[in-house]
């Protein structure tokens, strides 16, 4: 159970103030998610031959070097790090698949967030005004931006188990709402080769849209697909490499509405997120409708 | 008239402000400004007041109203006028899911669309909305009115008891033991009454009844695919 | 004639005589059989656990002089007015409906007289419940029957109510017999009808949005009145620290045994866990969210005497609540009726068709005639002498482990008879060291 916000500017002359505008949203949810935060924010994109990640340890002194050091070493590729708190920022010529598999060969501990062009994602235990301000998000400028926060409902209060979960390049996904058939999902799931860290039922949602999308579905066809295979009560936001995307299940008992001004989308799980922004008091305003795939931002 | 910043004194100023008012106070008229979407702003009024609320408000605006008028200004979160006993709140704009619910009486007007479960467990309000209502509106309701003037969603009236429903536009589908019924001479007058309420201009010929079919009143085994 | 010798007839198991009626019944109908009280059937329980009493280690208190306190306060966290109760016991919640006018004023009786509180029901306060009660805590369930703000406000305190331990999932099941015209007008229901109540709350969904709603229910009565939240034996551990963190003030947690008014038995006997069970998860959560003793824990379900009560707060509960007990008290399922529960196809001690509204007592009835057979003043006096009784018995327990106050009770104080209570109750097999799931085995 959690509040989810999400921000996609129209206007490009208000990229500079993203992490400005999205911070009193983010903290409007504290009460509906007091156990941990997480944003993904869009920007810096990266060259095509790159990839970025983001990384986090739970060691607050981790030699984030070692990580450069040795990846350029072992896959002849070039690095960048960026440590910001507990997380780090990666940029690599190295190959996805191949980075990952060396990471979890040589440094366990290491978690991989997120993985694309331009996505950076950020979690942690803790309350959003601090979470905001531990990773300097108020500076932060970009195209669009997700946050969640979290109130545990049947997993551990963990930073693992916080979201975003990153689903693919480029994409993450947050959840409001309690799913009831997760487990036998996962186990399903794990014989299709995707890969748990938690108990937490948003990351079996997250990795059933991977392996969704990895079969070759379009991120609508997995939205929809998951209507059918999913159970339980949803609300789902989904960042995407140039926007994002609303579904909510049939039932749809958990509240979700969205605004829309010449400058920007924004979608939330209550008004009073949005009711921040420029221009709020005369937006568009609407609810988006069960089992419809909400789409902003060209292809999904 | 007197007015209240919710910026400045929060939800618990404004309720604490309008509860301390005795019921037979000279000071009834209140505009609230800035409520940017907070939630349980106006709740448990219990005198004749009149309340402007200037902006959007969030969840349960209105909340266990008795006596009040309350009109809100632009839209409103889930279960506005929730339980309302009496009196009559306006929303201008559209409403959020569980609109009206479980109100006993009063007056509940939505100009603009209503979302679903709009008047879930109704148990007396009047309900009238402009535009469309969403799927599982009047669910479980046991007593008062729904008009619609749009369309309705799916599953209108599932489980309905004895409370009366009217639409004027479509309905994509009738929930369990809810059926179309005949309009009689009382019901065009209730209709006509509640829209004249409302100042809404449709006409009460515009619109078809529906309510229950009675056949979930006694349990048979014969309906129990309905559960 | 053949002389060969015969096995004796066996009956089976698991065909057992039950099973068998219950099938014929089944296919007879075409309905699920309903039927009031709790899970009947056996299950690790308070009787698994026993007290260790005093020793050379440890020394009692005499009785009368050396005082063992039984007080204790309900809503410290957020209400203006916490509720100060003078015994750890609480009369549950039991709709008017569910219960005759006499039985719910009799119960209003003997708590005041005993100085604790009552708990309305699926339908809404009376005024012999307000007027008899001197605390009386107001239920606010999923059907919203009866529920109003001039009620709220009488209140001295409001309990949403999530689920109960008999059904948690179920709403509430009123078959046509007992809407009386009084009931019917309470509920805004025509008479005669079968009463379906819906399973979830009309106008909120999850704990993030059950924090929003507690907020609103504050704001209604000026922060004043403490705000329980009650669930049902699910999963106690994430039920009482998501009802923390959604702002209550109290949690009250129901077992398999506790009662309802009338549910499917499939659903009393086979969903929702034992009472036992549920609690060490539900005082975990408190203790690792620092909440223990300031979020009080309320558990009910099936308890019957002082030494459940003493069980249950050594494992760490605020105090308990007693429903089916407190009804057997004023007079439910008294032998003295036996030739009219035979007429009713059942036994004193085993009626639990309560839907119908025939109870000979006069308790679980609507019909005038029956329900005049209770008197209200007897009865109350009944209960309140009960709830002294349970008091004494548990205040004995406590000053032979040495404690001067009941809450001073801990799990040390107890072991276990069976592996099951002692893994279910986290106290050591008696006679052994051993908790089974502590260390590792």
């Amino acid at each position: 159970m959690c509040g989810i916000v999400g921000l996609y500017l129209k206007n490009p002359k208000l990229k500079p103030k993203l992490g400005k505008m999205f911070k009193p949203m983010l903290i409007e949810m504290t009460n509906r998610g007091p156990d941990s935060t997480g944003v993904a924010v869009y920007r810096n994109p990266v060259k095509k031959a790159q990839t970025k990640f983001s990384l986090a340890h739970d060691d607050a002194n981790y030699d984030w070097k070692k990580i450069d050091v040795g990846l350029e070493k072992a896959l002849k590729c070039d690095c960048t790090i960026t440590k910001i708190d507990s997380h780090c920022i990666l940029v690599t010529t190295g190959k996805e698949a191949a980075v990952i598999a060396w990471l979890k060969a040589h440094h366990p501990g290491v978690r991989v967030v997120g993985t694309g062009h331009t996505i950076e994602i950020f979690k942690e235990t803790g309350l959003p005004a601090e979470v905001y301000d531990r990773f300097d998000l108020d500076e932060a400028q970009g195209t669009h931006i997700i946050g969640h926060t979290r109130m545990a409902t049947e997993s551990a209060v963990t930073t693992a188990g916080s979201h975003p979960f990153a689903t693919g390049a480029d994409l993450c996904l947050v959840h409001n709402g309690s799913l009831s058939n997760h487990n036998r999902l996962r186990e399903n799931l794990r014989k299709e080769g995707m890969d748990f860290q938690t108990e937490n039922d948003t990351e079996v949602a997250a990795a059933y849209m991977t392996w969704k999308l990895r079969g070759g579905a379009t991120l609508k066809e997995a939205l929809e697909d998951g209507l059918r295979d999913l159970d339980g009560f949803y609300t789902f936001l989904v960042g995407t490499a140039d926007g994002f995307a609303v579904v909510r299940d049939p039932i749809a008992c958990k509240h979700a509405v969205m605004a829309e001004t010449d400058d920007w989308v924004a979608m939330a799980t209550e008004y009073r997120a949005i009711a921040h922004l420029p221009g709020a008091d005369t937006a568009k305003i609407w609810e988006p409708e069960p089992t419809i795939v909400y789409t902003w931002g060209g292809h999904a | 008239m007197n007015e209240l910043d919710l910026h400045k004194v929060g939800v618990r100023g404004i309720n604490s402000q309008l509860h301390s008012l005795p019921k037979n106070t000279n000071e009834k008229h209140w505009v609230i400004q800035n409520p940017k979407g907070q939630h349980s702003i106006a709740v448990g009024l219990d005198a004749p007041l009149q309340i402007d609320i200037r902006g959007h408000v969030g969840f349960y605006c209105g909340g266990m109203n008795s006596h009040a008028e309350l009109t809100i200004h632009g839209h409103a979160g889930v279960g506005t006028a929730e339980n309302m006993m009496s009196g009559v709140v306006w929303v201008k704009g559209n409403s959020s899911e569980s609109a009206g619910a479980t109100g006993n009486g009063g007056l509940l007007v939505i100009e603009g669309d209503a979302s679903s479960r709009c008047g879930i467990s109704m148990k007396g309000i009047d309900i009238v909305v402009g535009g469309s209502v969403g799927h599982m509106s009047a669910f479980m309701a046991q007593r008062g009115n729904l008009i619609v003037c749009g369309n309705a969603g799916d599953a209108l009236g599932d489980s309905i008891y004895e409370a009366r429903l009217y639409v004027k536009g479509k309905v994509a589908s009738l929930g369990a033991d809810c059926i179309e019924k005949e309009m009689r001479v009382e019901h065009l007058a209730d209709l006509e009454r509640l829209l004249k309420a409302a100042k809404r201009k449709e006409k009460p010929s515009d619109f078809r009844r529906y309510g229950s079919a009675r056949k979930l009143y006694n349990f048979s085994v014969d309906h129990a695919d309905a559960y | 004639m053949d002389k060969t010798p015969r096995t004796l007839p066996r009956k089976s198991a698991t065909f057992d005589d039950y099973t068998l009626s219950e099938i014929r019944r089944a296919a007879s109908t075409g309905i699920y059989d309903i039927r009031g009280a709790g899970a009947k059937r056996r299950l690790p329980h308070f009787d698994d656990l026993l007290f260790l009493g005093a020793s050379i280690s440890r020394y009692p208190l005499e009785g009368y002089r050396e005082k063992c306190g039984t007080n204790v306060v309900l809503g410290t966290r957020f209400a203006k007015k916490p509720i100060e109760l003078k015994i750890p016991i609480t009369i549950a919640g039991m709709s008017f409906g569910s219960l005759s006018a006499q039985a719910k004023e009799a119960l209003g009786r003997g708590a005041t007289i005993a100085g604790t509180s009552t708990t309305t029901g699926d339908g809404g306060m009376t005024p012999e419940e307000r007027g008899q009660s001197k605390t009386l805590v107001y239920q606010y369930l999923p059907s919203r029957y009866g529920m109003n703000p001039d009620d709220l406000r009488k209140a001295d305190a409001i309990e949403i109510v999530i689920g109960q331990g008999a059904k948690p999932g179920g709403g509430g099941m009123l078959l046509g017999q007992k809407i009386s015209d009084r009931v019917a007008a309470m509920r805004c229901l025509p008479k005669g009808i079968d009463q379906r109540s819906a399973c979830r709350h009309p106008d909120w969904t999850g704990p993030d949005d059950l924090e929003i709603k507690i907020h609103e229910l504050r704001e209604i009565t000026n922060w004043e009145k403490p705000i329980y939240v009650k669930i049902g034996g699910a999963r106690p551990y994430y039920d009482v620290a998501l009802a923390v963190k959604s702002g209550a003030d109290v949690v009250v947690l129901d077992g398999m045994q506790g009662g309802t008014a009338a549910t499917q038995e499939v659903f009393i006997e086979h969903v929702g866990q034992p009472t036992l069970a549920c609690i060490r998860p539900a005082v975990r959560a408190l203790q690792e969210l620092g909440m223990h003793r300031k979020v009080q824990l309320i558990v009910s379900g099936g308890i019957r005497n002082g030494a459940d009560v003493a069980k249950a707060l050594a494992l760490g509960v605020d105090a308990v609540s007693i429903g089916t007990a407190a009804l057997v008290a004023l007079g439910d399922n008294d032998p003295h009726y036996e030739t009219e529960y035979n007429e009713l196809g059942t036994t004193a001690g085993a009626y639990d068709d309560w839907h119908e509204g025939r109870d000979p007592a006069g308790i679980t009835t609507q019909d005038p005639e029956l329900a005049k057979r209770l008197d209200p003043v007897k009865a109350g006096r009944r209960l309140s002498n009960y709830l002294k009784v349970m008091t004494l018995e548990a205040q004995t327990i406590a000053r032979a482990n040495g404690k001067s106050h009941v809450h001073n009770l801990e799990p040390e104080d107890l072991c276990a008879l069976t592996v099951e209570a002692a893994a279910m109750a986290q106290v050591p097999l008696a006679g052994t060291d051993w908790i089974p799931g502590r260390g590792g085995y």
